[in-house]
């Protein structure tokens, strides 16, 4: 198959998923048979799109007007769109980034594609094409075939794992033939909170329920997660008291994630959490209920209260990260 | 100012998920259906705003008679007018054609869509619908203010926040905080009986995908229990057994 990758960078370095996501195409690529293209839009200096190289990519489109230095689903979907066409690709793969979930189905739209949003397998292609994603926010998975000539996946970021396959890729320049009327939607301010790690790529992550007791409580959950280089997370009853931000809270109606390592602190496990984390690979579980739903889900578990329990951890933490 | 909000009907949060007919089908016996929670912000941000500034606010579904509780429902919560496309929504492609069909010829200002539905996530019918109907989209949304024709927007980004304008009309998918969910009261309940709810047929198009199989996740070994008064013995077994960290 001949694929396009869109390769997202976050001011001029690319993202892991995006890695992830050559990875994915470069796999795809080396048992159908094709190439993979890897599109980066924006600005991004010339070291830098030749990484992409590394992980598989064929050949790369660079699209850098100055149109494209703010992130628009609009104009980002138009030049993914014009990559497709111009190489005349079959499959066009997107991380589902917040950014990806906006480009995504505005290219599928475009190209009359079908989409699977939220993939984490690689395709069966031996009859069809059929890729597993997750459904009911992790409760269960669900295989689905892809009925058009014309495909977009956008994959589950932390699902793959970036593998080299060094490639020297062809760079070309790319005029997407956008004008500002195309463009309907304008940035005013970005926000990000600096040298913290995004929840939604976290590898690792440490996350607190009602256990905790308050929210004065919450420096052991951040000096455990900074110690280990952890995102933190929330249970949705201590978002909707206002203890966390909601952007913390991961479960059924938060965020689904699937790290690596998962460290329930304080938090029962309700059926609504379990589904947002279920797909972690492994799962502890520290509450003082022996009887918590979350022992049931999680590989290892600590019974016995977070606030005595936490200190003792940061220690072994420490220690283990200075050893 | 007139609003369309995408409704979908999803199982309860509760809900222990299992499927029938050796896998294929997600089994609904016993199941308590409920407006998807995105969408019911969605429609609280759109009645805000047509009471402060003034407007209709249209409450869209796609779905077969059996959705009908959840349409009336949102009708309760004070939508002025609903309309149901009469279809089983197959895919995100095939609902958001509906809708778009539906929607090129009535003029809104505004479309509102949750971020996701909480049963099949997909994601996409926000965007779908932007590039069907040829007008900008923004996702996850956690604040909108109409000044002037325009909407101004915060929206989530990996790891962060981000203000901006989108010219009208235009989609968002709502995300939490946009605003919190109102509940029908009694006079609403009453009042939806008789506010119109229009039954539209499905246009011809056909789905893209199909979901062929279920499947329920792999249930986890047995918990290995660390003893409370040595909880830093964790941290060595994440690193040398797990391996991972």
């Amino acid at each position: 198959m001949n694929i396009i990758v869109f390769a997202e960078n976050q001011d001029g370095a690319f993202k892991k998923s995006s890695f992830e996501a050559i990875s994915y195409a470069s796999q795809i690529a080396s048992a159908t048979g094709g190439q993979v293209t890897a599109v980066s839009i924006g600005q991004v200096a010339t070291d830098k799109l030749t990484e992409l190289g590394t992980y598989g990519a064929d050949a790369i489109l660079n699209y850098q007007d100055a149109i494209f230095n703010q992130f628009t689903g609009e104009a980002y979907s138009k030049a993914l769109a014009h990559a497709a066409k111009n190489k005349g690709a079959d499959l066009i793969i997107i991380s589902n980034t917040y950014s990806g979930k906006m480009v995504a189905p505005r290219v599928a739209a475009k190209l009359n594609a079908g989409m699977v949003s939220g993939v984490i397998s690689l395709p069966e292609t031996s009859n069809g094409f059929k890729v597993k994603r997750m459904v009911f926010s992790g409760k269960s998975f669900a295989e689905v075939a892809i009925n058009t000539s014309v495909k977009v996946l956008s994959i589950t970021p932390n699902s793959f794992t970036i593998a080299e396959n060094p490639k020297s890729p062809s760079i070309e320049t790319m005029d997407a033939g956008l004008s500002a009327s195309d463009v309907k939607t304008e940035t005013i301010e970005v926000a990000r909170a600096t040298g913290k790690i995004p929840l939604t790529e976290a590898e690792l992550v440490i996350s607190g329920g009602r256990g905790m007791k308050g929210p004065e409580n919450w420096h052991l959950i951040e000096t455990l997660a900074d110690t280990l280089g952890a995102a933190t997370a929330c249970s949705k009853p201590v978002s909707d008291i206002h203890w966390r931000p909601h952007s913390e809270h991961v479960g059924q109606t938060g965020i689904t994630i699937k790290p690596n390592l998962y460290i329930a602190i304080g938090i029962s496990g309700a059926i609504q959490h379990l589904a947002g984390v279920s797909s972690s690979k492994v799962i502890v579980a520290i509450n003082k209920d022996p009887e918590a739903p979350f022992f049931k889900a999680a590989d290892y578990g600590i019974i016995g209260d977070a606030l005595e329990l936490l200190p003792k951890i940061i220690d072994a933490a420490k220690a283990f990260k200075n050893a | 100012m007139k609003i369309l909000v995408c409704i979908s009907q999803v199982p309860d949060t509760t809900t222990k998920v299992t499927f029938t007919d050796n896998n294929t089908k997600f089994n609904t016996q016993g199941v308590q259906f409920i407006i998807n929670p995105y969408d019911e912000l969605a429609l609280t941000r759109a009645l805000e705003i047509t009471e402060k500034q003034g407007g209709t606010v249209s409450a869209i579904t796609v779905g077969l008679a059996d959705t009908e509780p959840s349409i009336r429902k949102a009708l309760a919560i004070g939508a002025h007018d609903a309309i149901r496309i009469n279809a089983e929504p197959i895919d995100g492609f095939f609902v958001a054609e509906q809708i778009a069909n539906y929607a090129k010829n009535e003029g809104f200002d505004l479309i509102f869509t949750g971020r996701e539905s909480i049963d099949y996530n997909g994601g996409m019918v926000a965007g779908l619908l932007g590039e069907m109907l040829n007008i900008p989209s923004v996702n996850v949304i956690t604040a909108i203010e109409i000044e002037n024709g325009m909407a101004h927007l915060e929206r989530d980004i990996d790891g962060g926040r981000e203000k901006l304008t989108a010219q009208l009309p235009c989609v968002v998918s709502a995300q939490k905080e946009l605003t919190e969910p109102r509940i029908p009261n009694m006079r609403g309940i009453m009042a939806a009986r008789t506010k119109p709810l229009k039954v539209v047929e499905p246009t011809g198009s056909q789905a893209n995908t199909q979901t062929t199989s279920f499947e329920l996740p792999a249930p986890k070994g047995a918990c290995k229990l660390i003893d409370a008064a040595d909880a830093g013995k964790l941290i060595e077994l994440l690193h040398h057994e797990a391996k991972v960290i």
